[in-house]
């Protein structure tokens, strides 16, 4: 792994992309940032590794939005919630194909790498979401 | 004994809350400005005013930005120290700190707070677009998280854990718009019913429409002095007795809460200690009711009820007019309306009226100490003041 990436969200994307889910750790406090931040919070260190993290987590709440600006209208009604994952990290996203039935507060889901189908303008992110194992 | 004034209020202003077809911001501003000026004779706008802070959005509505000029140029007051604050629809929350800074450090004796946003030329899916920039774009926006979305997903995971009921936001509503129709500036002066708050449609589970504050055009502002001062322009100030403004993380995830702002929590406890006042001794309060759900969070943060127990609070009774506490006089964010930057001192414009028994057929009998709390974002600003009667 390389370890001069620079500790940003546009790497921690690109990383997506390449189907790797990756957060930024400090060598010098050990806190680990989701996403990845080039100022340690805690302790103001610049010293950051990249680890490897599991996508597997399980949802800690979530919500079905039936209004949504225009790029998303079309994906109404939808899923979002915000997921913890190993370590304590939490990380939000779109619950894909889950209806409100099937949508229960601390159930398993897994991270998709999902695609970066959008048009030439930034951002050229991942829109990863989230599925049932 | 409650604490020394920091500032007190000696005028106060605001446009009558809805929509104003035609006009710009800048525009309603002066409706706003013309009152607070008409109100008190004895102060010369030109002459005594020093600065002005403004709470504006978004650029995005009428591609403006650089309002604290242009709010100047409006309100006549030309020439001064003028400034934005942006907070999202905390921004004249904002305004009102810094305006408080402004006098405390000496550098202005009289200083104009106030906010305007004018939204309702523009459809509701470019309204719901430009209000979600105050979230985490990155992990937010990009992903379709909407800024109903943000507070939905505290009001589910409220539920989850305290057993908190659609009814009781819907309670939230229909207490709101009661006050509204007692209000002749609010955007709505109707009363609804419990069973239609509860059949309106979904705008992102388990929020309804409504339990959603409105789009609004509107401006409103304060003029603050010296406590010292106060008596040279009139005979019946307010007094700000307590200020607090926390932050949190932009985004929500990061929390280590979903059910309660934490930076809530912080302006309050500021607030608190810097008034030497308690949450018991709080007679009225304008909360941020952008969602049923928010006033339900407030009461938790603000300590008006024990965690867990705003949906207890709200079945109670005891935050409607002739209540305990009565919360949200004006109609709030839900029944006065929410034109984002003038909702933080349209607020301390509601408590201005209380304390100085101007507040006409919603007027609460004998309350000696308000407080406003108005939060930015999905709660990554939250302000908090405390305000007295002014005891002769």
């Amino acid at each position: 792994m390389s370890q001069q990436e620079p500790f940003t969200i546009e790497q921690f994307y690109k990383f997506l992309k390449q189907q790797k889910l990756m957060a930024g750790q400090c060598i010098k406090c050990g806190k680990i940032h989701l996403p990845p931040r080039p100022l340690c919070d805690n302790c103001f260190s610049q010293d950051f590794k990249w680890i490897n993290i599991s996508g597997k987590g399980k949802l800690l709440t979530y919500t079905i939005i039936c209004v949504a600006p225009h790029q998303f209208q079309a994906l109404t009604p939808y899923a979002v919630g915000i997921v913890e994952l190993e370590n304590g990290l939490k990380i939000p996203g779109m619950l894909q194909n889950l209806t409100q039935e099937q949508l229960k507060i601390g159930m398993k889901l897994t991270l998709d790498f999902g695609s970066c189908n959008t048009t030439q303008q930034w951002p050229q992110w991942q829109r990863y979401c989230f599925k049932t194992l | 004994m409650n604490g020394k004034p920091l500032v007190s209020i000696i005028s106060a202003g605001m446009s009558r809350f809805g929509r104003h077809d035609g006009l710009l911001a800048r525009e309603i501003f002066s409706e706003a400005a013309h009152e607070a000026f008409s109100r008190c004779p004895k102060l010369d706008p030109k002459g005594d005013i020093k600065a002005l802070f403004i709470g504006h959005m978004g650029e995005a509505y009428e591609h403006q930005g650089h309002m604290g000029a242009a709010a100047a140029d409006w309100a006549g007051l030309t020439g001064i120290p003028a400034t934005r604050t942006e907070s999202a629809c905390a921004s004249s929350g904002a305004a009102l700190r810094a305006g408080i800074y402004a006098t405390m450090s000496g550098l202005a004796d009289v200083v104009m707070v106030g906010g305007v946003e004018k939204m309702t030329h523009r459809t509701t899916v470019e309204v719901t677009e430009y209000l979600a920039m105050a979230s985490d774009f990155p992990f937010e926006q990009w992903h379709g998280i909407t800024f109903p979305a943000l507070f939905a997903m505290m009001a589910t995971a409220h539920m989850h854990k305290y057993g908190t009921t659609e009814k009781q936001m819907a309670q939230v509503a229909v207490k709101n718009h009661f006050h509204g129709s007692l209000n002749p500036k609010a955007q709505m002066q109707k009363e609804i019913t419990l069973e239609a708050a509860l059949s309106s449609k979904c705008v992102a589970w388990p929020l309804k429409l409504f339990d959603c504050s409105l789009i609004t055009d509107g401006a409103s502002c304060i003029i603050l002095t010296k406590p010292e001062l106060a008596s040279k322009y009139t005979d019946m100030p307010v007094h700000i007795i307590g200020s607090g403004q926390a932050s949190d993380s932009i985004g929500l995830y990061e929390r280590k809460s979903l059910t309660s702002l934490n930076a809530t929590k912080l302006a309050a406890k500021t607030a608190y200690e810097m008034a030497k006042a308690k949450p018991q001794d709080i007679d009225l309060a304008e909360v941020h009711d952008c969602f049923t759900f928010a006033e339900l969070m407030a009461y938790e943060d603000l300590e008006f009820c024990p965690v867990g127990e705003s949906g207890k609070l709200i079945e109670s009774g005891e935050t409607r007019l002739g209540g305990r506490i009565p919360v949200n006089t004006s109609g709030g964010l839900k029944a006065k309306g929410h034109p984002v930057g003038a909702t933080g001192t349209a607020q301390a414009y509601e408590i201005y009226l209380q304390l100085t028994d101007q507040a006409g057929k919603r007027q609460v009998k004998n309350a000696k100490i308000g407080l406003t709390h108005n939060v930015g974002g999905s709660g990554a600003t939250s302000a908090v003041h405390i305000y007295r009667r002014d005891l002769k």
